[in-house]
């Protein structure tokens, strides 16, 4: 027997049974039945066609415009059955495209992933979680010869594929403008140059990017209309705005960047983050800045690493483990 | 034996003709029910491209052998505007004649077998194979 017969003689005892009496048991049976031909993949004009089949042995009598009724109906499931197999293959070329996207994702986590850098007297964490596969925000460091760290915070407006790929754009221009390094504003405004000449009109990019000079002590940094971070002076054990002055990248053509320095003492911390923090939203509402400073606060005695992770774990309770925004925060502190 | 039919497709009457020989002719090879539905459906629809896009056309319904398989071979011939995209007429999704789940990708899955052929301002020629099982 092969699995046509054995299909056919288990929905013939199925069908037998109820129409010898009609309970809900044998309905709960073929409904049992229907799945595993779904599973196996039988077209709605299969299915009709066993039951015709079955129904002609059982009734041999079976009244002529009755048989002719069931030549129509199996003409009419061929509709179903051609959009049963449409269905089909579109679920599986939407599973082919969730692969691709995956390799995707997994290739913009290696292009993104810099390595954190390892300076005497600094202590970085950094952590970065997409909303969805890919990630629209964008940090990395880089570090010199002179132990000069400079950090790039940036966040495509716009969410998934696209602003993945706007954002391996600004990573090869950064690279391919390393002079620059030094001058936060003039990176910023070659950064400008190029997303206002290749990127669509409609697609902003914020971004911070300042360099630590550990010789001196000092952090300069430049902003382009990006959430601004946190400044911690551990000696009065006050969090402060990092204000920066400057238009988002890709609007206008001419746009100069402010720099600005602070010096850091011993355990004082630069933080910098996306808006994808600061626009968690729990149940109460937005959750406001003062919070994710004193969620900061919290952990304080912590390593920045630990900091950073543990803020990430607590707000993404908070929403309920579902991340509306890419998330990004990035800590310096200057060891003492 | 030699089966063969040639309907000439110029109006929907045409399209219909094109079913019944087919249907005739899936019967006398000794096709089931289920199968005879399905090919009457491919020949619909492909008539009915022909109707549609290139205004006329001939679909020849024959009877074809490969080693020791019996099988129905379709023909749908025109010399319409053509295809441009080919690979796009044969995504899931693009339905040319509107209906749900129709169009090419559709009677390819009908039929086992299914080549396509066409020239953009020279016509489209589909020929599309069910084996007898």
């Amino acid at each position: 027997m092969d699995d046509r017969d054995l299909q056919y003689e288990k929905y013939k005892s199925i069908l037998e049974n109820y129409l010898e009496e009609q309970s809900e048991q044998t309905l709960y049976k073929g409904q049992q039945f229907s799945r595993k031909m779904i599973e196996q993949q039988i077209s709605p004009e299969e299915a009709v066609s066993l039951h015709v089949s079955v129904l002609e042995e059982l009734f041999p009598d079976l009244p002529e415009p009755l048989k002719n009724s069931y030549d129509f109906l199996l003409e009419m499931m061929i509709g179903y059955g051609f959009a049963y197999r449409e269905h089909q293959s579109l679920r599986n070329r939407q599973q082919q495209l969730e692969s691709e996207i995956e390799v995707a994702a997994n290739m913009q986590q290696t292009l993104l992933a810099g390595k954190k850098p390892e300076v005497d007297n600094l202590d970085i964490g950094a952590i970065s979680k997409p909303a969805q596969k890919m990630n629209g925000d964008y940090y990395h460091f880089v570090q010199d010869e002179n132990d000069c760290v400079s950090v790039a915070i940036a966040d495509i407006i716009g969410k998934g594929i696209p602003a993945a790929l706007c954002m391996s754009m600004i990573k090869y221009a950064m690279d391919s403008a390393p002079e620059q390094r030094m001058q936060p504003g003039a990176v910023l405004e070659n950064l400008n140059r190029v997303v206002e000449q290749n990127v669509d009109p409609n697609m902003f990019i914020t971004m911070f990017y300042g360099l630590y000079d550990s010789r001196v002590h000092s952090f300069y940094y430049a902003g382009a209309g990006h959430e601004p971070g946190f400044f911690y002076d551990s000696e009065k054990d006050q969090f402060e705005e990092l204000f920066t002055k400057g238009l988002v990248l890709g609007v206008s053509k001419k746009t100069s960047y402010r720099e600005y320095q602070r010096v850091l003492n011993g355990n004082d911390m630069v933080i910098m983050l996306s808006d994808g923090v600061t626009e968690c939203r729990s149940s109460q509402g937005f959750i406001e800045r003062d919070e994710i400073v004193a969620m900061i606060r919290k952990y304080i005695h912590l390593s920045a690493q630990e900091i950073v992770d543990s803020v990430y774990k607590e707000l993404e309770r908070l929403q309920e483990f579902e991340l509306r925004d890419d998330f990004t925060l990035l800590i310096l502190r200057r060891k003492v | 034996m030699n089966i063969q039919s040639c309907v000439e497709v110029r109006n929907e009457w045409d399209i219909v003709k094109a079913r019944q020989s087919g249907r005739n002719i899936a019967k006398e090879l000794g096709f089931g029910t289920v199968d005879q539905a399905r090919i009457t459906t491919a020949i619909s629809e492909l008539a009915r491209n022909i109707y549609l896009y290139a205004g006329k056309g001939e679909v020849t319904i024959e009877r074809t052998e490969a080693g020791s398989k019996l099988g129905l071979k379709i023909i749908a011939a025109d010399s319409g505007p053509g295809i441009k995209d080919i690979r796009r007429v044969m995504e899931d999704g693009f339905t040319t004649s509107g209906g749900l789940g129709a169009g090419l990708p559709g009677v390819k899955r009908l039929m086992d077998e299914f080549t396509i052929d066409s020239k953009e301002n020279e016509g489209t020629n589909i020929t599309a194979i069910k084996w007898l099982r």
